[in-house]
């Protein structure tokens, strides 16, 4: 059972990862890896822009290391001359102040914009990346992982990651060079103090091995709590006017405010731990700067360091702990991207269930329409019981099929197959004889295309809508197409014509309107098989008469499976199937039929019954 | 001037955000607190060091070393214990602020009417509360405590630094003159980049909700390409305002780095003048440059702050560009319970526009449903039915006129009660991902199983007893894992479930098999009998449930009457209803 019971139970019981993101260690494991492979293959393009941005750092912190350097010259070397009157010591000093100061100045400037650019195109190469992937993904994988979360995948997935784009390398990197190279400085002016620093770096190891594998657990919990607060947010407010209208409000702010909490909760639960890794490696720190000056100070008192020497040495020391504070933040972004960077890299990890043939077979040319089989298929979604058992077809090419029966009968599961929505368990589907499997993609979509029940329109102009399947159409096309099913009349009656906005998901149009765009979207890509599944179930019956009038000329020499319930539609056709339970039980022209007493002739005697 | 006009709005909408900090306003006086004392720890060390240099070492006094060292221990430990502390109670003020406005945001949306949600693209919502919320988050818990300790750090520092030599420490105070020069240009445009960001993060959103959503059509139509190319179009954009704004900051944080640093090589020079000239011990000058060093940071992020800040501003805007618009429809302040009632609902010449545009979908609609009677709206595709129905649960509100329940105007009624009162089928049902049951119960999450399975028996909607839970399982995204007629159903039974008062059923039947149909109409009249329902229908099958119809053309009811009474008199009826008369037309 899951955690939240509204959600209710599905037949994966982790229906919201991808199968790379399986809860064993292992999986995890490999998880990693795959994200650091992702990572390395999305920077590898970049990498003389990288070493770029590596020289400009080298140079900016060279000449940030100065200062300090500088310091100690102008104390021990520039002041004795001064005192005898002579300033060439120090102006040099501070010229080469200056100059230190301009070089860092053009290093962090040249840095940040090269490495800002180079962090945007990665992110916007793994973004592209990620959505075509997701459009690979077979319409299974979507059913059950939801729009939300893909959409939490490409927004706040990404965030985190750009996050760390944003202001986590170069600190990385400066961080990281300042501390070795400060080492280095330490050592050079006076080894025993550096070694007495270099005591602590055990435990700053020690220290950032907990938070790793801690945070590592921490922020993987926050990017699942986000997405789902995602797709409650979402999918909520897409149904608005059911939520209005039963009152859901108060309902909905309860499950919302529950999975708010959880997200904030498991962001709290991440930002703890750098509240404790943080001041911790701070403390390490400053314990470290208390004993060097105590031990330091010794030395001085004993006449073995200059005081030059130790003024510097504790310079340095800040600068080498001040950067382990900023590479304890980064490392904290680093694990959020990562978190982050681990879901994507499950997504992209994901199989394409209905794959890209390796092997394409291209279509042969068509005349007239496509012949469809389908030999012995059987077909279940995902792991529910088989939908269609053994389901044998032979649909020659130019033939208009009704697709007739009960609703749940299993006819649109038909037609997705034809369409390859799914690819069947068993069995095989064909067009013109060659598999389904085999044909690329492409010719796949130029020969068939499918009205749903549930058309979708694109936020943008009806034009827009109506080029959706045939991008090269002109306005004529558009408008003979419209004419054709009888919609032009009501396009050019919005107030701008075909260049109306029809809104998010077509809101902007009523129910039957739709219909008929998406019905007059579809005719335009002139395909070869035209599949409609009750396409005109939202149409008045004036309406629904001129499609079915125009279907005479618009069928003509296409193969055609058509789902309706009104018979009327069904008349036009060449042959009805009657589909029951996943089964043809009837087979045969609507004349005989009707004639033939059984479940047809019921159906249509009802329906005649039901007509005024 | 507009960027100056950009600046006060995100000023005043960042302000207005503080009621969100209220709760936490002690905490964060103790934050400004740790804070503030973090800093002045930090300040202090170079001041222990100054001591030792001068003092122990100077005076060769073992016993001064191991009291001072002793206290550098102690303020060392101090600012580790005091970070943490703020760090601790930072994360849980940040992130309870950015909940609660989250929870506040969602809360307002699920006000805000139909009409709103029409408008807005969902993304440009989702990156609001998100996206927009953890900028804000970022400016609430750090990038405000900052700019409150970093200002404080500077002017300590820089008091300080007068203090131990005056003339020094004017030319350190002086060196902030360039920096507002920086920062003014800089805010100037950052501003506006920022919020072409945000915007264009919350157009990637919409594109992606609606290719995911779309996502069948998109692949029916082997359209792959086409939308790669236009989400590439949009990343391209992202990717180049965000570039433009990284230049910005690129440009601005080195300033903030450069200004000091060259302040810092002036008071080097000038620094060892002085002490040659026994002015200043070399003591006091380390130590004047370790304070001075302390500042480094304090200023160089000062930048990051500026910027952060003016991200926080937009982002603040962008969110209150949603928390100020009105939820038009919601209760009168006298609104009254519709209480128990007799179920009647007049049209009293009701006009209605879609808000943005100008043409009247319904024009002087006048109709009366009586208590219990069903009548049947017929019309042609895109007359506006659904438009009518949908404004009896005030879905929309009425543009001109007014819809009464039993005489009262239903703006008058308090919503929750009017909602309880009208059941609601939409043409397309709109189901959500989670459970049959909290489908079918939505709001009313008091319904019983009984209720639930009567009114899933009366849908014809049994076909739920074989989900593999029953009841428990979960519906695919938008009801997608079921067929069109068991969806259609699912939505029936959820609007007759606990039998309003009031049905609207806008076209229940379209998607079912004309055999499904006639046992749903059956079921369907016994509900019927006693309810008062408006009906949109197509079929003249579903018109025997109704008593009276009426013909609406154009956003005019043009006739009513019975069934049989329009089609004997009303050619137009007759033209809309009958498809005998059609096929006999065209023959
Ligand atoms: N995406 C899906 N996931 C799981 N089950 C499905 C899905 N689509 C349809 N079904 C189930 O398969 C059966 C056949 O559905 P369908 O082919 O849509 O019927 P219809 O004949 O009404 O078009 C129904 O029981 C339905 O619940
Ligand atoms: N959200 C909207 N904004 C603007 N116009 C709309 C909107 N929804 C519908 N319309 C227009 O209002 C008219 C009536 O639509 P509707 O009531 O859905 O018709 P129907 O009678 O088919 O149910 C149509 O012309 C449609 O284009
Ligand atoms: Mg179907
Ligand atoms: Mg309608």
């Amino acid at each position: 059972m899951t955690v939240h019971a509204w959600r209710g139970r599905a037949t994966e019981l982790d229906a919201d990862r991808t199968a790379a993101e399986a809860a064993d260690p292992a999986a995890v494991a490999r998880l990693r890896v795959r994200s650091r492979a992702l990572l390395a293959s999305l920077v590898r393009p970049h990498r003389r822009a990288l070493a770029a941005t590596v020289a400009l750092l080298l140079l900016q912190s060279v000449a940030g290391m100065a200062g300090p350097f500088l310091v100690m010259l102008a104390i021990d070397k520039g002041i004795p001359p001064l005192r005898a009157g002579d300033p060439t010591v120090l102006i040099e000093v501070g010229l080469a102040f200056v100059a230190a100061a301009s070089v860092e100045y053009a290093g962090k400037r040249g840095f940040l914009r090269l490495s800002a650019r180079i962090g945007q195109d990665v992110l916007r190469d793994l973004r592209q990346r990620v959505y075509d992937h997701f459009q690979r993904l077979s319409i299974g994988f979507h059913e059950r992982y939801t729009s939300g979360r893909m959409v939490a995948r490409l927004t706040s997935d990404m965030d985190s990651i750009s996050e760390l784009v944003d202001g986590g390398i170069d600190d990385l990197v400066l961080a990281g060079l300042s501390v070795v190279s400060v080492a280095g400085v330490l050592l050079y002016l006076d080894a025993p103090l550096a070694l007495v620093t270099l005591l602590t770096f055990p435990f700053l190891l020690w220290l950032s091995r907990w938070f790793a594998l801690a945070s590592a657990v921490a922020y993987r919990r926050t990017r699942e709590a986000v997405a789902l607060v995602i797709v409650h947010f979402v999918e909520s407010l897409g149904g608005i006017r059911a939520v209005h209208a039963f009152r859901r409000e108060p309902r909905n702010q309860q499950i919302f405010d529950a999975l708010n909490d959880d997200y904030r909760r498991a962001n709290l639960r991440a930002f703890r731990l750098i509240a404790v890794y943080s001041p911790s490696i701070k403390l390490i720190g400053n314990l470290a700067i208390a004993g060097v000056l105590t031990y330091g100070g010794w030395q001085v008192l004993h006449g073995k360091t200059a005081i030059g020497v130790l003024a510097a040495f504790l310079l340095y020391l800040r600068r080498f702990f001040e950067p382990m504070q900023e590479l304890s933040q980064f490392y904290n972004a680093l694990q959020s991207a990562t978190a982050a960077l681990e879901k994507l890299a499950g997504v992209l990890d994901e199989r394409p269930a209905v794959p890209e043939p390796a092997r394409p077979t291209p279509l042969p040319a068509a005349g007239g329409g496509r012949a469809i089989t389908f030999q012995d298929v059987t077909f279940g979604y995902r792991d529910g019981p088989p939908v269609l058992a053994d389901f044998t077809i032979e649909i020659p090419a130019g033939q208009i099929v009704a697709l007739v029966g009960a609703t749940g009968a299993g006819k649109s599961t038909v037609a997705k197959l034809v369409a390859r929505f799914y690819d069947p368990v068993a069995g095989t589907v064909r067009l013109d004889g060659v598999d389904l499997r085999a044909v690329p993609d492409t010719e796949l979509r130029r020969a068939v295309v499918m009205v749903t029940q549930e058309n979708h329109l694109f936020a943008g102009t009806v034009a827009d809508n109506l080029r959706f399947g045939r991008p090269e159409a002109t306005d004529a096309d558009l408008m003979a197409a419209a004419a054709a099913i009888g919609a032009h009349d009501f396009i050019a009656a919005l107030p701008e014509g075909y260049g109306t906005d029809v809104h998010r998901r077509g809101g902007r149009l009523s129910a039957g309107q739709r219909q008929l765009v998406a019905f007059a979207r579809a005719f335009l890509a002139d395909p070869g098989v035209l599949i409609l599944d009750e396409a005109t179930s939202s149409l008045d019956v004036p309406t629904e008469r001129l499609v079915q009038r125009a279907l005479r000329t618009i069928l003509h020499r296409r193969t055609a499976l058509v789902i309706a319930h009104r018979l009327s539609t069904v008349e036009i056709a060449d042959r009805v199937l009657v589909i029951d339970d996943g089964r043809v039980v009837e087979d045969g022209p609507p004349s005989r039929l009707i004639t033939g007493g059984g479940r047809y002739a019921t159906l249509h005697t009802q329906w005649r019954d039901s007509l005024l | 001037m507009r960027t100056k006009r950009d600046h006060q709005s995100g000023v005043r909408n960042l302000w207005r955000l503080r009621r969100y900090l209220r709760p936490y306003r002690l905490q964060f006086a103790g934050l400004v607190l740790a804070a503030l004392g973090g800093t002045a720890v930090g300040i202090a060390v170079p001041l222990v060091i100054r001591r030792v240099v001068d003092g122990p070492i100077a005076h060769r006094d073992p016993h001064g070393l191991i009291a001072l060292g002793a206290l550098a221990l102690l303020l060392g430990v101090t600012e580790a214990a005091l970070t943490f502390i703020r760090r601790w109670s930072q994360s849980s003020q940040a992130l309870g602020m950015e909940a609660t406005i989250r929870q506040d945001l969602y809360a307002h949306l699920q006000r805000l009417p139909v009409a709103f949600h029409d408008r807005w693209q969902s993304g440009q919502l989702l990156a609001r509360a998100t996206a927009d919320l953890s900028v804000i988050r970022r400016f609430l818990s750090f990038g405000l405590l900052f700019l409150f300790v970093n200002l404080t750090t500077y002017a300590v520092v820089v008091a300080l630094l007068i203090r131990l030599h005056w003339p020094l420490g004017l030319l350190v105070a002086g060196s902030a003159v360039p920096l507002v020069v920086v920062s003014r240009r800089f805010t100037r445009t950052y501003l506006r980049t920022s919020r072409r960001m945000q915007d264009e993060q919350g157009d990637l959103a919409t594109q992606v909700e609606e290719t995911a959503r779309g996502l069948r059509t998109v692949k029916s139509f082997g359209r792959q390409a086409f939308m790669s190319r236009q989400f590439g179009a949009g990343a391209d954009r992202l990717r180049n305002t965000a570039v433009d704004k990284g230049r910005q900051l690129a440009g601005t944080s080195a300033q903030f780095d450069l200004v000091p640093n060259l302040t810092l090589a002036a008071v080097l020079v000038l620094g060892a003048v002085e002490v040659a000239a026994g002015r200043l011990t070399i003591g006091e000058l380390v130590a004047f440059v370790t304070l001075q060093l302390m500042l480094i940071w304090p200023i160089e992020s000062l930048g990051w702050i500026i910027g952060n800040a003016q991200e926080a501003m937009t982002a603040s805007d962008r969110i209150h560009e949603v928390l100020d618009a009105p939820p038009s429809i919601v209760d009168k302040p006298d609104a009254r319970a519709a209480g128990p009632v007799a179920g009647e609902v007049r049209f009293d010449d009701v006009w209605f526009s879609y808000p943005g545009s100008a043409t009247p979908v319904l024009r002087g609609i006048c109709l009366t449903v009586r208590p219990g009677e069903t009548l049947a709206l017929v019309g042609t595709t895109g007359c506006g039915k659904t438009t009518l129905v949908s404004l009896v649960p005030r879905l929309y509100d009425v543009t001109a006129g007014r819809i009464t329940l039993d005489g009262h105007d239903v703006r008058d009624l308090r919503l929750d009660s009017l909602r309880e009162v009208v059941g609601v089928a939409f043409e397309e049902p709109t189901l959500f991902s989670m459970s049959v049951r909290e489908n079918l119960a939505l709001g009313r999450t008091d319904a019983t199983d009984d209720e639930i399975h009567e009114a899933l028996a009366l849908a014809q909607a049994d076909f739920v007893d074989d989900l593999p839970w029953g009841l428990d399982t979960r519906v695919g995204e938008q009801g997608l894992s079921l067929s069109g007629g068991q969806r259609q159903r699912l939505a029936l039974a959820r609007a007759i479930l606990s039998r309003p008062r009031v049905l609207v059923l806008d076209d229940p039947l379209s998607a079912l098999d004309v055999h499904t149909e006639a046992l749903v109409e059956k079921a369907l009249a016994g509900v019927l009998a006693d309810t008062t329902a408006l009906l949109v229908v197509h079929r003249p099958s579903t018109i025997a449930l109704a008593d009276r119809v009426a013909l609406l053309a154009d956003g005019e009811i043009v006739a009513t009457g019975t069934h049989s009474e329009l089609l004997a008199t009303v050619p137009a009826y007759r033209a809309v209803l009958s498809e005998a008369a059609e096929i006999a037309d065209a023959a």
